[in-house]
Formats: structure tokens, sequence, C-alpha cells
């Protein structure tokens, strides 16, 4: 591998990890959400970014591991590790079966199918509320959150967890993009139909992304619940399929380190100016519009656009 | 209530749904077919209808006459402040399908920011111009052959059958501008291809913005349609946008008479399928029904079939 | 719509937190200093800081508007009587949206960020839920003022308490007695489909077939759903009350449907009054309501026994006879429920007082203090009534009041009090850790 990658997002993870020890408290406690975010936001950016497919449901990827991992702890008293891995089969057994539906559609089609589906899934939450207590979520014991002996309600612990996920989740995303498999579904997005005169089954291709980004989300999601102890119907509604989208396209699509910008600067947008003023959604408003008319690939697009041509 | 008259009242119930679902989804057809752009803040125009409506109702001293100048004004209002976003931003992003899906999420958070400052979070109603209860009878078969009663329950309101009239005149006009004027012509020109329009001298970008007002114009005339019915809430536009978005892609990607049964077809299974199951569990059927109905037609209903 | 030039009208402001520290010297000083400063070495006049939770945004808006309002007035008048332990009363408000997510972001914020004394003030059970596992962890004593029987009911922790309004398990058995007894014994349900609602079911439920009734119908309505006519054909025929209670911004669709929906010949309809809360009773649409009669936490109309403490109230916070806005009579308040938040500000400042709180170090003393309290006589402190504070639920009990809608206003035709709403305590949160 082209050693200025490895040096970029290496030198990122040393910097997150730099910032364990230095970082205030609030801060901390922010970028240690932000990196399981930014989880999702890469397994988002692998359909989307890359593989150039618009999906409006992956709120029921995250919620899927989320739920898939917080049911049979709270149910079933299945240990933390455990129901980790179930969360993560739960979001990629999911992403299977939507996957060979939504994908015999394509545009548009395929974000309103993957966006009922989502739909039905938030209901059916709600619908199920002996086992998953409809909109009030399942609130998990702190002794339950004990992973491999290490307390998940320490925030030391949290960070480095969650910095540990990103780093799997990241160097995961930039290894599959530079393998052949990347480069077809980049071929994909950019032209299907050449894809497929070269022979490449571009339905298996696609398959394997939505299972795969399936897998990075329900990942993120079983892990934000772990982490923070909460397992909510809000996080399968339509807003947090929306959000994935907007991370992905301020970060920068198709790019590895752009979604973890996206989620950051988001997070900091709303959270700095609902300090500054009662209006933030405003603010918020007025930076989206402003960074599509400036910045039109995101931010990392848009550095790698003007500067760093090589950037994966 | 009996199975019959429940049928018919959800039906009628539905009717109502797809009339200003239709409005609205024709709106964003519009926008869809023509310009190939989400517009995400569609949801928000058809809020800013709402609540302008409670606002010119309010200024117009209310009752009959506060409506109808809502009905008149408000459209143009709203339709004035699309034109105005269309040519400050959607213009100046090249009409690029992703970076409208960023910048028109930016103005629908600017539009509900704005709403919730200036006019509050409540939900206020406004007075329908005339609102009349009217029982309706259903048909028994009794011993001495068939006869008339009225079922406990079955009704509708004046106001209501209103609004399906109202619906059905303004997409009919909207039909005849588009087959029947030279303006429906220009739009229907730009919509087949781009290029070849404006090689032909027409000027694409002010068709562009004329779209996009009317767009907005329709979601408006549907918000202030709806708002004696439900109230103007500053959050109402997220579930408005959605089934409308849905409206338009089940019924094929710019076909008017397509969004129309779309409207209806969702309309009327929303309305009827809580015949049959309780309320959530017919919501999450309506909504795979959605879904499957693009798995296995993905070029829609009236849609052509893909390039 | 508001007017934002006049006080007490203003549109929702989250953070206004500078505005409050009214003891302009004392905060002055305090401000100077920066912010580790004053609390470390906590100086006897650095402000209090209570971290106020406000739904601004999101479908709690309409809630959030008054409780801030209210929360606002409480902390004003704390502070002109001398404050807390002679420190001033600041609130630092942050939006959390309506949402379990961000509620629990806002909570750490609260902790971390603004290094405030306690958090406070959360209404929605779902943000409540969402937020209250966070306050635990961060051991920050968290005060809801949400109504909702998650409290009692054992599911979250030592931190996490409601002293200032009750919950919904002692309103629902509070109000079955008069239904069966006034109304009659064969009921329609009709809630919304989650916790909230199915809280309202099971209770009821329990309570009505207490009082030899019955439900013979429940009906759930989807959250986020806008139109209803459609769900009311299955209200059996044979109904004798409808019980509803409904929250969110289509409150008043689903009133006005329903009076559509029977026409002329509609049952006896008991509601609570979340159904119509914030919500002018003269709207168009709702004449059908009268003779109706409504679940109030505290009269919106002012009673012809109205207690002082009631006036004293509603003149600081700005409310009119009518339950609406001083400045604006179209600006109706959320009446039964916020009176929650200035309640609970008085707790938060009794039990500081009890505890001889003066930094964070004493925050397990500060929930100790508030966990050993029980009488709460009426008064000025207390203007929606006596409470008695249960320690080991972490709830409290109160008076509740039913009344009837006559002429577009609401008069109270029965008052319950407070020892007919207890239940059998469901869980100790006092032989938990800390």
């Amino acid at each position: 591998m082209n050693a200025r990658i490895l040096a970029l997002h290496g030198g990122l993870l040393a910097l997150l990890l730099a910032l364990h020890f230095l970082l205030p408290v609030y801060h901390h406690g922010n970028l240690a959400r932000i990196m399981v975010l930014a989880c999702y936001a890469i397994g988002y950016n692998l359909l989307f970014g890359y593989t150039g497919l618009l999906s409006l449901g992956h709120a029921m990827f995250f919620a899927a591991g989320m739920y898939g991992m917080g049911m049979p702890l709270y149910h079933l008293g299945l240990g933390a590790e455990l129901a980790f891995l179930a969360g993560i089969a739960a979001a990629g057994g999911l992403a299977l079966v939507v996957g060979l539906l939504a994908l015999r559609t394509v545009g548009v089609a395929f974000m309103i199918v993957t966006l009922m589906f989502s739909q039905a899934f938030y209901l059916a939450i709600l619908l199920a509320v002996r086992w998953t207590r409809g909109d009030e979520g399942l609130v998990l014991a702190g002794a339950d959150r004990v992973l491999f002996g290490l307390d998940l309600t320490d925030p030391d612990i949290r960070y480095l967890l969650a910095l540990g996920l990103f780093a799997l989740c990241l160097s995961a995303a930039l290894w599959l993009v530079r393998r052949p498999f990347g480069r077809v579904l980049v071929a994909i997005r950019e032209n299907p139909e050449r894809a497929e005169l070269l022979g490449y089954d571009i339905f298996r291709h696609k398959l394997a992304a939505v299972v795969l980004s399936g897998l990075f989300s329900g990942a993120a999601g079983a892990a934000y619940g772990l982490m923070f102890g909460y397992v909510g119907a809000s996080f399968a509604e339509v807003h947090f399929s929306i959000f994935p989208l907007l991370w992905v396209l301020l970060g920068g699509a198709g790019t590895v380190i752009g979604p973890f910008f996206g989620v950051l600067f988001m997070f900091y947008l709303i959270d700095i100016s609902s300090g500054l003023t009662p209006a933030y959604m405003l603010v918020a408003g007025v930076a989206l519009v402003l960074l599509t008319l400036f910045a039109p690939q995101g931010l990392v697009g848009e550095v790698r656009r003007r500067w760093l041509r090589w950037l994966p | 209530m009996e199975f019959g008259p429940y049928l018919m009242l959800a039906a009628l119930e539905g009717a109502v749904t797809a009339a200003v679902l239709a409005l609205m989804a024709a709106g964003l057809s519009l926008v869809f077919g023509v310009m190939r752009v989400v517009n995400v803040a569609h949801g928000e125009f058809y809020m800013l209808g709402a609540v302008l409506a409670f606002v010119v109702a309010g200024m117009a001293g209310g009752g009959a006459l506060g409506f109808v100048a809502a009905l008149v004004a408000v459209p143009l209002i709203v339709g004035a402040l699309a034109v105005a976003a269309d040519v400050t931003v959607l213009k100046r992003v090249g009409y690029d399908p992703e970076r409208t899906i960023v910048a028109t999420i930016g103005i629908l958070y600017i539009l509900q920011q704005v709403t919730l400052m200036g006019y509050g979070p409540d939900a206020r109603p406004v007075a329908a111009p005339f609102n009349q209860r009217i029982a309706l009878p259903w048909v028994e078969w009794g011993a001495g052959g068939p006869s008339l009663y009225w079922p406990w329950g079955l009704s509708i309101t004046s106001y209501k059958l209103f609004v399906i009239g109202a619906a059905v005149v303004v997409l009919a006009g909207l039909w005849v501008l588009m087959t029947r004027t030279r303006i429906g012509l220009v739009m229907r020109a730009t919509q087949l291809d781009r290029e070849t329009a404006q090689a032909f001298g027409i000027p694409v970008e002010r068709v562009y913005a004329l779209v996009f007002g009317l767009g907005a114009g329709l979601a408006a005339l549907a918000g202030v349609l709806i708002v004696p019915i439900q109230q103007a809430h500053y959050l109402m536009g997220g579930d408005a946008l959605l089934l409308s978005f849905i409206v338009v892609i089940i019924g094929g990607l710019g076909s008017l008479p397509g969004t129309l049964i779309a409207a209806l077809l969702i309309g009327l299974s929303d309305g009827i399928l809580s015949v049959f199951f309780s309320p959530t569990l017919a919501k999450i059927v309506a909504t795979l029904l959605v879904a499957l109905v693009l798995v296995f037609r993905p070029q829609g209903l009236m849609g052509k079939a893909p390039r | 719509m508001s007017d934002p030039t006049k006080p007490g009208a203003t549109p929702a402001d989250p953070a206004r937190r500078a505005a409050l520290k009214t003891l302009a010297g004392a905060g002055a000083a305090a401000a100077a200093l920066p912010l580790w400063a004053r609390y470390t070495h906590a100086q006897s006049a650095a402000p209090i800081r209570v971290g106020f939770q406000m739904h601004a945004t999101g479908i709690g808006a309409a809630y959030g508007r008054w409780y801030d309002r209210t929360t606002r007035a409480a902390a004003r008048v704390i502070n002109a009587a001398g404050g807390i332990n002679g420190r001033p009363l600041e609130i630092v408000t942050e939006d959390d949206g309506t949402d379990p997510r961000r509620g629990a972001e806002v909570v750490e914020k609260f902790a971390n960020q603004h290094r405030v004394d306690v958090a406070f003030g959360t209404l929605f059970s779902h943000v409540v839920i969402g937020s209250a596992p966070r306050a635990g962890e961060l051991k920050l004593p968290y005060f809801v003022v949400s109504e909702g029987h998650h409290v009692a009911s054992g599911m979250l922790n030592r931190w996490t308490l409601q002293p200032g309004i009750t919950d919904v398990k002692s309103q629902v058995l509070a109000v079955a007695p008069f239904v069966a007894e006034t109304l009659g014994r064969k009921v329609t349900m009709i809630f919304p489909d989650y916790a909230f609602g199915h809280d309202h079911r099971d209770f009821f439920s329990e309570a009505i077939a207490a009082q030899g009734g019955e439900v013979i119908a429940k009906l759930a309505i989807p959250p986020t759903e806008t139109s209803f006519t459609r769900y009311f054909p299955r209200i059996p025929r044979e109904t004798e009350v409808i019980y509803h209670v409904m929250v969110g911004p289509a409150v008043l669709t689903f009133v006005k449907e329903m009076g559509e929906f029977f026409g002329p010949s509609r049952p006896a309809i008991f509601g609570f009054i979340d159904s119509l809360e914030a919500v002018d009773l003269r709207s168009p649409g709702l004449d059908f309501l009268e003779g109706t009669y409504f679940w109030e936490g505290m009269p919106r109309y002012v009673q012809p026994d109205q207690t002082e403490f009631d006036r004293h109230f509603r003149a600081e916070v700005g409310i009119d006879e009518n339950g609406a806005s001083a400045s604006d009579p179209r600006d109706v308040s959320t009446y039964a429920h916020m009176f929650g938040c200035w309640e609970t500000l008085y707790i938060i400042k009794r039990g500081m007082e009890a505890a001889g709180y003066a930094g964070p170090q004493d925050r397990q003393k500060l929930v100790e203090a508030v966990e050993a309290m029980t009488d709460m006589p009426e008064s000025n402190e207390h203007p929606q009534g006596a409470k008695l504070f249960n320690g080991r639920t972490h709830q409290v009990f109160g008076q509740q009041h039913v009344s009837r809608l006559e002429n577009g206003r609401l008069d109270v035709v029965r008052t319950v009090p407070l020892e007919e709403t207890f239940y059998p305590d469901e869980v100790d949160y006092t032989t938990r850790p800390f």
C-alpha cells in the first residue's frame, strides 16, 4: 500500500489516540460518539460513495444492530460479547434480505424502497412493544455492559473501544476500496452497463456492497447501544437515515476519511451553534447551503480535488 | 360499525387524503420530472402554505373572506419564495442531483427554524369557510327489500367534499396548462431533453425557475386546503414530503396521470387497510405494499421501462 | 402569532442562560472567573447552575416553551428572595429536540461542559428514558417533570427523581372512580400507540375493573398520525364512555374529527387535558366537547375557590385567568403540567438547603436530602396543592382534578385528594448504590 495513504490514515488514528490524553472531558465524550457514528457513515459511504446507490433507509441497519444487540442482552441475559455479535448478524441478515429485494430497482426507486423498508422496520419496533418497549426503548444496566471484562460505563474505556472500532472500520474500508472488489464497485457507480459488459456480475457486487454496508452500520448501532446504555426507536426514524447521507456528502462521498470529518463537522456545527443562538437550525441550514455552493464535493472531497489527488 | 359503512367511511377519508396528496405530489412530480432534482424542501413549502394561511386569514379578518384571501395569496407568496431559492441556490449548484439534496436540506432547516421563531411551536387552526356535518345513508336489505338507514358515525363534512372538488379542478387546470398551452409545451420539451430545448432557444433557466415556483405553489395550495382540517404546525412538512415522494415514484417519474392514480391508491389503501388491521399494523402493511410495488415494477405504475 | 417584543410571549429561546444572573454583583464577580475556578473554589456567591433540558424543537416544543417560561419565572422569584443558600440560581438551557439521542448528549454537556449542579425539566418519556442512564453514570442529579410512570416503575436509577409532578398511574387511579360512577362502565380507550399511551391503557383498564367497569375496546393510534376519522368506527356501539388521551401537534385534529364522527349522538367523553394542552378550547370544531370531562393536574381556568398561591403563580409566570398568556389571550399555556417545573425548582432549593449543598461534591447528599422529604404543604412553593413525596420510589403524589367543559371553559367538578392516588411501591431506589 502506498506510504502516504498509510501515513495519512495511520496519522489520523494516532491523532485520535493522542487526543484521548489531551481532550477535556466533554469533548472526549463527544469524540467517542463521533467515532462510533463515523463507522456508520463509513458503512453508508461504501454503498453511496463507492457503489453509487443512494439508500434512504440505513437507519434500519443501524437499529437492527442496536436492537439485535440490545434485546438478547436485555431479555435473555446474553453476555455483551455475544450480544454484540448478534447485533452485527441481525444487521447483516436484514441487509441481505433488503438487498435481494431492493436491488431489483435502481435510482430513485431504490431510494424509496429502502425508505419504505426502513419505515416498516421502525413501525415494527413500535408494534413489538412487548420486546422493544416501543418508543421508550430499553435501558441497558451498567452491570450488563461489560465487554471482555472492560467496563463500558468508564469513559476512558469507552473512548478507546470506540477508537478501536473506528480503526477497524477505517482500515477495513481502506482495504476494501483498494482491492479489485472496490474498483469494481466504482466501475458500477461510474457506468453500470460498461461494468456489466466487462463481465462483472453487477448484482452480486451490489448485493455484497449492501451487506457490507449493513454490517458496518449494524456494528456501529450495536456499539452505540452498548456504550451509551440506551436502545431506542428514534435511531430507526427517517432522520437517522438522512444523517449518514448528509455526513457523507459533507465529508466527501467516495473518500475513506471523509465520513469521519462529515460527522465531526455536523456534530460540532449543531453543538456550537446551539450554544451561540437558539436558532441553531438556521445556522446549520445556512452552513449546508454555503457548503454546497463552495465545497460541492464535501470537505475531504474538496481537499482531494484541489491538493491531494491521490486520496483514496 | 358494520363492515359496509366502515369501508365507505374509510374510502371517503382516503379520498380526502388522496386529494391533498395529489396536489402536493403533482408539484413535486413537476419539479422532479422537468428539473431531475429531488426537492427535499417540498414538504416545507406545504408547511409554509398552511402557516401563511393562518397568518393571511388572520390579517384578512378571518372567516370565509380570510380563507379566500389565503387561498389566493399564499400560493403566490410561496411560489415567489421558491423562485428566489431557485435563482440564489439551485441554479448556482447547477442542479446537480446530490448537491441539490444537501442544499434543499439546508433550505428545509432554514424554513423550519424561521417558522418556529416567527410562528411558534403550536398547532393553530384556521376556521373552514363552511363545515357542515353531512350524515350519509347506507342501504340495508331487510325483510321488506332494500331500505336506507343512517349508520352511527357515517358522515363527512362539506369542507372535506370541497377539498376533493378543489383538488380535481386544480389538477384539471394543471393538465390543461401542461398539454394545451405554450408554457406547458416548453416545460415538456425541457423535460424531454434539456440540451435540445436549449438549442431551440428555450430559456431553460427561466423554465426551471418557473417550474420550481409552480411546484412550490401547488404544495402551498395543498397546505392552505388542509389547514381547516389539520392545523398548521412547523413540523407538518416531513410526513407530507415522504408521502408525496412515494406517490411520485409509484406513479412513475414525471407522469401526471400516474401521480394521480398513485395518490388515489395510497390515500385509499391507507384508509381501507385500517379497516382490516390494527392501526400500526395497517401502516406497516401499507408501507411494505409500496415497497413491493416498486420491487416488482421499478419504473412505477405509469412510468416507461428504464432506459 | 406571538409578538416577540412582549415579555412572556417570546418564542422559544433556549439560550437565554445569561438572563437569569439577576443578582448582578454576585453574578458579575463569578462570571469574571474562568469556569474551572468558579467550581473548584466554590465561592459563596457563585451561582448554582441548573441545567434545563428543554424541548425547544421537535414534537414537544409547545410544552417546552411553557416549561421554559415557568422555569425562568420560578428562578427569578427564587433569586429575588435571596437564591439558594445565599447563591443565585442560574438556568442553563439546552435544546434536546424532543429526541432521546440528543437528550443523552445534552445531559453529558450539562455535566461535563456547563458543569451544572443538577439537570432538570425533561417532559417526554422517551427523552427521559434515553437520558437517565447517562445522568446516572455521570452521577448528576436528574429532576424530571414528565408525569411518566418510568421513575416509579423502577426502570431508572438512584439519580433520577420526579418530585414536582405526579405520574400517570396515580392520575388514572384518581379518575377511574369518577368515570365509573358518573359517566358509565363500558369504556372505549383511545390513546397513542407508544409507552405513554400504553401506561394509560394498562393502568386504567386495571383501575376501571376495580370499579366494576370494563374497557370494551382499545384504539391505539400510531404516532405521527395526522388524520383519525378512519379509526373511530372501531368504537363499539354500546360504548358508554370514550376515554381519550393524545399528545403531539395533531391533538386538535384528533378531537375535532372525533366530534365530526359522532355528530349529535355522542357517548359520554372523558379526556386527559393532554389532548388539548396549549390549545384554545374555543377553537373551531370543539363545540361538541361541551359537557364532557377532563382530567387536569392544575385547573387551567381560575376557580371560585382560587388559592392565593395559584394567584401568585399566575402573576409571576404571566398567565391570565383563562390559562393563557397575560400578553396574548390566544397563546394558551400547558397549565396542567407546567407547575411541575416551578415546584421542582423549589424542591431543588429545599434539598440543597437541607443538604448544605456547596458544590458538585455534595450531589449525593442532595439526592439523599430529597429522598428524605415527605410532606410538601400547599404554598407559594407548591401552588398546585399539597404533595407527599415517596423517597423510595422517587415519585411525588398530589391531588387530581376532574373538570367539566361548559361555555368554553373548564370548571372543576371533583377534586381527588392525594390519599386516593396511592398505589403499592414497585421499587426502592434507596437500596440502590449511587
